[in-house]
């Protein structure tokens, strides 16, 4: 993959403008295309989603850090920020609004500079359970000191406070979606920006070869330290930009669990690129808002799509994307997109099978007051009819079949295509 | 000298539970470096099966059948799941195993509903063992510790003294020597996965109706074993028993101490109001740190002493 395709003009590098232009014009004009207000909560959300999630790449794509406990720093960065809102408030402090989020990432690079030593002294699995350790440990503290994390309730605050330059109050949704959309964009390119850097490329090194660095006279260990400390200082802006969000913070936000969605969205969207858990983050919000309220057994669906892509594509949606650009700029991805339909459509009806049963199963257990008629995508199933299971049982049998059919030609297809580009790269490089 | 003693009987039957859990996590990490996230899944399902197995056949099949069955979809996922990963290395299969929790713990729910279940203790158990002090000690919590001892004794025998035993250690460190000796390996790798599982989920099949079987219960138990696993050294069954216990007796301690640093404050005369500096720190009592105590035992050992208290290597 070392090979350059794009285009590069001195001085000024004209891909990565339009890139980067892309992405701030996107994060300008979303507001004003889905005007709803549930599509601006969940914009917000996904801001503040694409930030942690980033963070949390730091960790994972780019220094080989499984930590299952990231959710610490972006839930104290959190609940810090919530406090200096609420000193704001109280007048104590003449901090503006737009600021408190850098209090709380603040607030977390500080807590980081704490527990990171003790994390950071192992790599790999030892990491991941010592995290998991510090996140259990963050997480039990919670709930004893109620001063400080309000205990079951948690603390609210209110986030019109402070000065009002301009008549900006953060009062609406819309003006806090364009601070989140603003935090989001710096926060984006300072990380992208510390990838290019000596500490970033180091880390990279860290994570794919630790002994070499050590011989060549680097402290591995001080890579992980500074690298932990500046991902928990993101982390905390995102955790501050929730809590102005949504004016409340509960000690959820420092739970295992939290800290398991951020390693599980990540992984999705993508940790070997960059830009990977950006489409993490997104997918997050449209999980958590939108995936939940359609069916209970959403978590169930996230499983098995995460167990799926841990088996046959760890490189997450982000390294799907990719290599179709790669056959995309061989001028090859025409040839494949009979076989993509195919591949779509089977695949697609037999998730249907099968999310018809898992829904029936669901509804037999969980909504059982209601009798075991349900309807699922408008169509009425009856969960105790035989007929309708056997419905659902041949249809997903059929659907899994011809997908069977429609893998073999197109893994073929995918082999043919590749063995080409490979001689192409062989050829362009004997030129 | 009551509190001491029960204290004492009820740590160590404690600790003994989270050892059987440990232990094939232990083994499974040893004998093929995956880290199982799902362990504490696994312990769930032995519960689960047990209690349905229980309504059918009674206590006694439950404690053979409810392992097994797990045992068997272990090495179901060992073998179409955790070895395609495999070439991805470790971080890819500790991935797959997270993603598993998931799907048991959804399953379960599925199965069995989101409440807790009715597994009780078995009548001929129920009674007490013996009465110290006037405080009588449960004849189940006996029964928890003599399965303990037994699966410590039969797991030690099985890997010392058997020729599978030793193919397993062999495969071990030389993988490739014992291939070509013409063990199977992968199978070996399938074994001590599905013999991993198998503990976990006799201690779910003996634990679940001594605590309460929910589906809860894997994430109240998953990250003590593995401190356990930590603390004990990783990799090292006999710190993983030292750990177990440990942990098993302090924890069972500090739940029945209702001092804090409050009163030890008062006895040496220093006056402590509202008022003075991290008050919320001074009035905690011992028995509500009792949660927190295990992962502060984790980040002292790491600092002390990274290996583990028996561990030989460095992660």
């Amino acid at each position: 993959m070392g090979q350059r395709n794009y285009y590069e003009f001195k001085p000024h590098n004209v891909g990565r403008w339009v890139v980067w232009g892309a992405f701030g014009l996107i994060l300008a004009v979303a507001p004003l295309l889905f005007t709803s207000s549930l599509a601006h909560t969940m914009l917000s959300q996904m801001g503040i989603a694409i930030i942690v999630c980033l963070s949390y790449n730091m960790l994972l794509g780019q220094g080989g850090m499984l930590s299952f406990g990231h959710a610490v720093y972006s839930g104290m960065g959190a609940f810090f920020a919530i406090h200096v809102l609420n000193l704001v408030g109280k007048g104590h402090w003449p901090i503006p609004v737009s600021l408190v989020p850098i209090a709380g990432g603040l607030a977390s690079a500080a807590f980081a500079v704490l527990l990171g030593y003790v994390t950071t002294k192992k790599a790999a699995t030892p990491f991941a359970m010592i995290t998991l350790g510090i996140g259990e440990l963050v997480w039990a503290s919670s709930l004893m000191f109620p001063e400080f994390f309000g205990g079951e309730g948690g603390i609210s605050s209110n986030r019109v406070v402070g000065a009002k330059p301009f008549g900006i109050t953060f009062g609406p949704q819309i003006q806090l979606y364009y601070l989140i959309a603003v935090y989001t964009f710096a926060c984006t390119a300072l990380m992208f920006a510390f990838t290019r850097t000596p500490l970033g490329r180091m880390l990279n090194a860290v994570r794919d070869n630790p002994e070499r660095v050590e011989f060549v006279g680097y402290d591995t260990q001080k890579v992980r330290y500074i690298s932990f400390i500046i991902a928990a200082f993101f982390a905390g802006i995102s955790g501050g930009l929730a809590a102005l969000n949504f004016e409340i913070v509960t000690s959820e936000v420092v739970s295992a669990p939290r800290s398991g969605a951020y390693l599980l969205f990540t992984f999705l969207g993508g940790a070997t690129f960059f830009f990977g858990p950006i489409l993490g983050g997104v997918l997050m919000v449209l999980a958590f808002v939108l995936l939940s309220e359609y069916t209970k057994a959403w978590l169930l669906y996230l499983g098995l799509v995460f167990l799926f892509m841990v088996m046959y594509a760890p490189g997450g949606i982000a390294s799907l994307i990719m290599m179709n650009l790669r056959v995309a700029s061989f001028g090859r991805l025409k040839q494949l997109w009979v076989s993509y339909l195919a591949l779509f459509v089977t695949a697609f009806l037999a998730l249907l099978g099968a999310a018809a049963m898992i829904e029936m199963v669901y509804h037999l257990q969980l909504n059982a007051a209601l009798g075991p008629k349900l309807q699922f995508l408008g169509v009425p199933l009856d969960a105790k009819g035989v007929d309708t299971w056997f419905g659902a049982v041949f249809f997903m049998l059929t659907a899994v079949a011809l997908f069977e059919l429609a893998r073999r030609h197109f893994s073929r297809q995918w082999g043919e295509i590749h063995e080409h580009i490979e001689k192409e790269m062989k050829r362009r490089e004997a030129l | 000298m009551e509190f001491f003693t029960i204290s004492l009987l009820n740590g160590i039957s404690y600790g003994l539970l989270l050892f059987m859990l440990s232990s094939g996590l232990t083994l499974i990490f040893s004998m093929m470096g995956v880290l199982n996230f799902a362990h504490a899944s696994f312990y769930m399902l032995g519960a689960y099966f047990a209690y349905t197995t229980t309504q059918w056949f009674g206590y006694w099949p439950a404690l053979v059948i409810a392992p097994l069955l797990v045992a068997g979809l272990g090495a179901l996922f060992e073998k179409y799941a955790l070895r395609r990963v495999h070439k991805y290395g470790h971080v890819a299969e500790l991935l797959l195993t997270f993603g598993l929790s998931f799907i048991i713990l959804e399953m379960v729910q599925l199965v069995w509903g989101t409440s807790s279940v009715d597994y009780r203790v078995p009548a001929a158990l129920s009674g007490p063992l013996f009465t110290l002090y006037g405080t009588q000690f449960p004849m189940y919590r006996g029964f928890m510790m003599l399965v303990a001892l037994l699966m410590l004794l039969a797991m030690w025998l099985l890997l010392t003294r058997t020729r599978i035993g030793l193919v397993i250690q062999a495969a071990l460190t030389h993988p490739d020597t014992v291939e070509a000796l013409g063990h199977n390996v992968p199978r070996v790798f399938m074994l001590v996965f599905g013999g991993g599982c198998a503990l976990a989920a006799l201690a779910g099949v003996i634990g679940g109706n001594a605590f309460v079987t929910e589906p809860g219960m894997a994430a109240t138990v998953g990250s003590v074993i593995f401190v356990v696993v930590v603390v004990g050294g990783m990799g090292s069954l006999a710190g993983a028993f030292v750990a177990s216990l440990a942990i098993g007796v302090i924890q069972t301690f500090a739940v029945g101490i209702d001092r804090s640093l409050l009163d030890a404050a008062q006895v040496v005369g220093l006056a402590i109001t509202p008022e003075t500096f991290g008050y919320a720190l001074w009035k905690l009592k011992i028995s509500q740190v009792a949660p927190i105590l295990p992962y502060v035992f984790l980040v002292l050992i790491l600092i002390f002493r990274p290996k583990g208290l028996l561990g030989t290597r460095e992660g």
